[in-house]
């Protein structure tokens, strides 16, 4: 099977403020592929990169070097004009669903907006906005309210709804439900899966939680630093891993179970100990 | 989650209706929308319903007194002040709304353009804004009259591109905020074009304090172009309110009269406008949203239902060896926010908890069950409108909620401490992190610099900071949010309490991070034998530090005990839908298998 979606070296880097500073190298040479109707996680913790990562497919962040393709097509560095064409294939569902909805518009507008710029009628839009809200389980009268009568997590379903809406291909889920309750959580991830059973998309799925890329990923992506350091099928990078980076990061989350989480934290503690003596001994030879 | 995830749902109703519609229920508002409707309608009509013509002279009228058939009498060249008054509003408005269309133009075209691409444009015309704010209006004018003749149009409409930079520095500072706002880079997604973008989603944000400042700037340009007119410098050929105070002031002692009028004109028009932009900006800060953190959460119905029973696990054998001796005591909590109009929302619903000497209590709950706003009261921190409707607080024997803020400000800070969600917001930017842990403790426990100094340091240190004295002099931004953490946690042991109450005080950090500060939270409690409350939604943190936990649902209780009875029997059927959402234990989603080939 070809991938969807290959990145290749990919280079980000943001100007810092003060005259001739050295630029911030935000991705340091990333290489990553996702496969048609597959889920790929991207854990890393915050300041690692994969935010930027899911911008610079997106087209919002800088691309310095290296390459994007998506179906066998370059997309890094495109025109806006020729970016706004790709919209119908890449797609975004982001963090905060209460910045990501404009509060001064009804559902309806936000929603049938995408389709409406691709020139789709007017009374067409309107029954694709019920179907889209049915699709994500909200009531159809949802398209005549604004985002504030919204809880959370029907709100990130809103925000489901306006990526689902051009039928992507591809949609980048930064952090969808970090900021969602537990119960809500588990809900709207079932949704993201029963989504992607249904229509066949590919997720970039962007989370600094182990349990939840876990959940939902085919194959998850370690991100430290700016760069990839661990790949692999969902369950081996989530309970096994290897790279000493990801240890760390799977030992540090609790068990939510209290002798469970005793045991992890000896676990933790030993594995700390373990990683610090090679690279102390290895610093003391530098100096 | 966050407490204030649920915040934007209280937005008041009030927000939807449009500016026009609230204001129109300020009666100072209506008064001045009305005066300038009566301008404005002058302004229209005023040419035509002037009784006589404004330029033709009589010298019967030279500085005449009112009579019935000119009622403001006549100026110094025998002309009906009137008339003049009437046809003189229409051309003085029209200057003034020439300026303004002139300003607008020039500075929200500008503004958004600058603001939403910016770069070169940026900074050019953020530049070229700079110098025409410098330029001195008046002198800029007096030389366009020189050079360009009297025409009150030509210097009206220079003017306008002198008001500009009001326009243009609101509309780009604007820009810029929403520009970064997540739903514009959804619309760019979406594929919108870049003005249907500014059209949609950025205009509308601009459109209100655009009004206002129109408002404003259109007293400032009738003002202005009056003071030239009545230096002499306008149009002497066309009737306008400057020109006729010109004139009465000529005759300020044979027709006193004659400057009341265009007086009046020139400063009910100003003062109105002024007061209507007041009333406007007014109405659309009360709808604003107040600070997030803190705001109540919309919570619930305020009809007291009974209080269903609480489910309450007896003590097993790791909570029976802790000291049994209960150091705070809630009973039967009700906090209540005021509402705006009448009547108040119960967001704490009658909450019964007991936090014993040196046990960790876990306070777990979702988003909105009201668990921060039951730290708070403890603490005696509630925002304002919230107040404790029923129920008692007691810490170590001693009722809190009955002592007023006196009773609160003897333990807090000395005997209940408080680690807060956010380390970065709650250390303050402008103080070194060192500056902050001395001045609690010199206050508190009355120690001398030398000696706060010391300890602040032994406690950094004990907190895990690699350099101290390095982090003593560093200013919060120098800080990582982990650090920042640990300095308040530095901060709350520093004055020896009983009891820390720590709001979600490793949400905003990463989890390697959080790992650490759980252990030095743990670590700390075992060593001072301190209380600890911690409010969490984290089941993990839960099962990492706490004995005993109560879980919170919608203002109240609804299970507590031990930690291990709530993991493993839990009874009531919302802990139950708590910890069947948790994600841990499920199994990982099997690879894509290659052979299965998708279709859409």
């Amino acid at each position: 099977m070809t991938a969807l979606l290959t990145i290749e070296d990919l280079v980000v880097s943001y100007p810092k403020k003060g005259f001739r500073a050295a630029p911030f190298r935000a991705l340091k040479g990333v290489s990553l592929d996702i496969r048609p109707g597959e889920t790929m996680g991207l854990v890393g913790e915050s300041g690692s990169g994969k935010t930027t990562l899911g911008r610079a497919v997106l087209g919002l962040a800088p691309v310095e070097s290296g390459s994007i393709r998506f179906d066998g097509r370059e997309i890094s560095g495109l025109s806006r004009r020729e970016r706004r064409a790709l919209s119908s294939d890449i797609q975004v569902v982001f963090q905060d669903p209460y910045s990501s909805l404009n509060p001064s518009m009804t559902i309806g507008s936000i929603l049938s907006e995408p389709l409406s710029a691709r020139g789709v009628s007017e009374s067409d839009a309107r029954g694709r906005v019920a179907e889209l809200l049915d699709d994500v389980g909200l009531p159809s009268d949802a398209a005549q309210r604004r985002a504030r009568d919204f809880s959370g997590g029907q709100r990130q379903r809103i925000a489901i709804a306006r990526a689902l809406a051009l039928e992507p291909r591809l949609v980048v889920c930064d952090e969808p439900v970090s900021a969602l309750d537990l119960t809500t959580q588990a809900r709207v991830l079932d949704l993201f899966i029963e989504i992607q059973e249904r229509t066949g998309v590919a997720y970039l799925f962007i989370s600094h939680d182990l349990s939840v890329v876990r959940h939902v990923s085919h194959r998850v992506a370690v991100m430290y630093h700016g760069e990839i350091v661990e790949v692999g099928n969902g369950d081996q990078v989530t309970a096994r891993p290897v790279h000493p980076y990801t240890q760390r990061l799977f030992m540090a989350a609790p068990v939510p179970h209290p002798r469970r989480q005793e045991v992890r934290r000896v676990e933790r503690r030993r594995l700390i100990d373990a990683q610090r003596t090679p690279s102390e001994t290895t610093s003391a030879a530098a100096l | 989650m966050t407490e204030y995830a649920a915040a934007p749902v209280v937005a008041p109703t009030l927000a939807r209706q449009s500016l026009f519609r609230r204001l129109l229920r300020n009666p100072v508002a209506v008064a001045a929308l009305a005066f300038l409707a009566v301008v404005a309608v002058v302004a229209v009509v005023g040419r035509w319903i002037a009784p006589v013509d404004p330029t033709l002279s009589s010298l019967q009228l030279v500085v005449a007194d009112p009579s019935a058939a000119h009622p403001l009498g006549g100026d110094s060249a025998g002309r009906d002040v009137l008339s003049r008054l009437l046809s003189a509003t229409q051309i003085s408005i029209a200057g003034a709304l020439l300026a303004l269309v002139v300003a607008l133009l020039v500075g929200v075209v500008g503004g958004l353009i600058a603001g939403y691409y910016g770069g070169l444009f940026d900074t050019v015309s953020s530049w070229l804004t700079a110098i025409v704010m410098a330029l001195p209006a008046i002198v800029v004018l007096l030389a366009a009259r020189a050079a360009l003749g009297p025409s009150i149009w030509v210097s009206m409409a220079i003017f306008g591109v002198l008001l500009s930079p009001a326009f243009f520095r609101l509309v780009h500072v604007s820009v810029r905020a929403v520009r970064d706002e997540l739903y514009v880079d959804a619309a760019r997604v979406a594929g919108l074009s870049d003005a249907r973008i500014i059209g949609r989603h950025i205009l509308g944000v601009v459109r209100a304090p655009i009004i206002i400042q129109s408002a404003v700037l259109l007293g400032i340009a009738i003002a202005v172009q009056s003071g030239l007119e009545f230096l002499g410098l306008g149009d002497q050929a066309v009737p306008t309110w400057g020109g006729m105070l010109n004139d009465g002031f000529a005759q300020i002692y044979r027709a006193p009269v004659l400057m009341l009028w265009p007086s009046l004109a020139i400063g009910l028009t100003s003062m109105a406008l002024v007061l209507v932009a007041n009333a406007a900006r007014d109405e659309l800060e009360r709808s604003a949203p107040r600070a997030r953190a803190r705001r109540p959460p919309a919570a619930g119905s305020d009809t007291r239902v009974d209080r269903p029973a609480m489910i309450l696990h007896p003590d097993d054998r790791r909570t029976s060896a802790l000291d049994t001796d209960v150091l705070l005591r809630v009973r039967n909590l009700v906090v209540a926010y005021d509402r705006e109009g009448e009547g108040s929302t119960e967001v704490v619903k009658g909450v019964d908890l007991e936090v014993r000497r040196g046990e960790v209590h876990g306070l777990i709950g979702e988003s909105g069950s009201g668990k921060t706003q039951t730290a708070f009261a403890i603490l005696g921190l509630l925002s304002s409108g919230g107040h404790i409707e029923a129920g008692s607080i007691e810490f170590a024997g001693d009722r809190l909620d009955e002592g007023g803020e006196g009773s609160y400000a003897r333990v807090r800070g000395r005997r209940i401490a408080y680690v807060p969600q956010e380390p970065m917001s709650n250390l303050d930017p402008s103080f070194t992190i060192g500056s902050q842990l001395v001045e609690p403790m010199r206050v508190v426990l009355g120690l001398s610099r030398g000696e706060a100094r010391s300890r602040a340091l032994a406690l950094l240190e004990r907190v895990g900071i690699p350099d101290p004295a390095h982090a003593f002099a560093a200013y919060p931004h120098e800080i990582s949010g982990g650090m920042a953490q640990r300095v308040l946690i530095a901060g709350a042991v520093s004055c020896d309490p009983e009891l820390v109450i720590a709001d979600e005080p490793t949400t905003a950090l990463d989890v390697t991070v959080q790992a650490e500060v759980l252990d030095l939270l743990r670590d700390l409690q075992r060593e001072r034998g301190m209380a600890v409350l911690i409010v969490t939604h984290n089941f993990g943190v839960v099962a990492d530090l706490c004995d005993r936990v109560s879980v919170m649902q919608s203002g109240r209780i609804v299970e507590s005990g031990p930690v291990d009875a709530i993991f493993d029997h839990p009874e009531h059927e919302y802990t139950c839908s708590l910890l069947g959402a948790i994600l841990e234990d499920g199994d990982a989603r099997k690879p894509l298998e290659s052979h299965k080939e998708i279709t859409r």
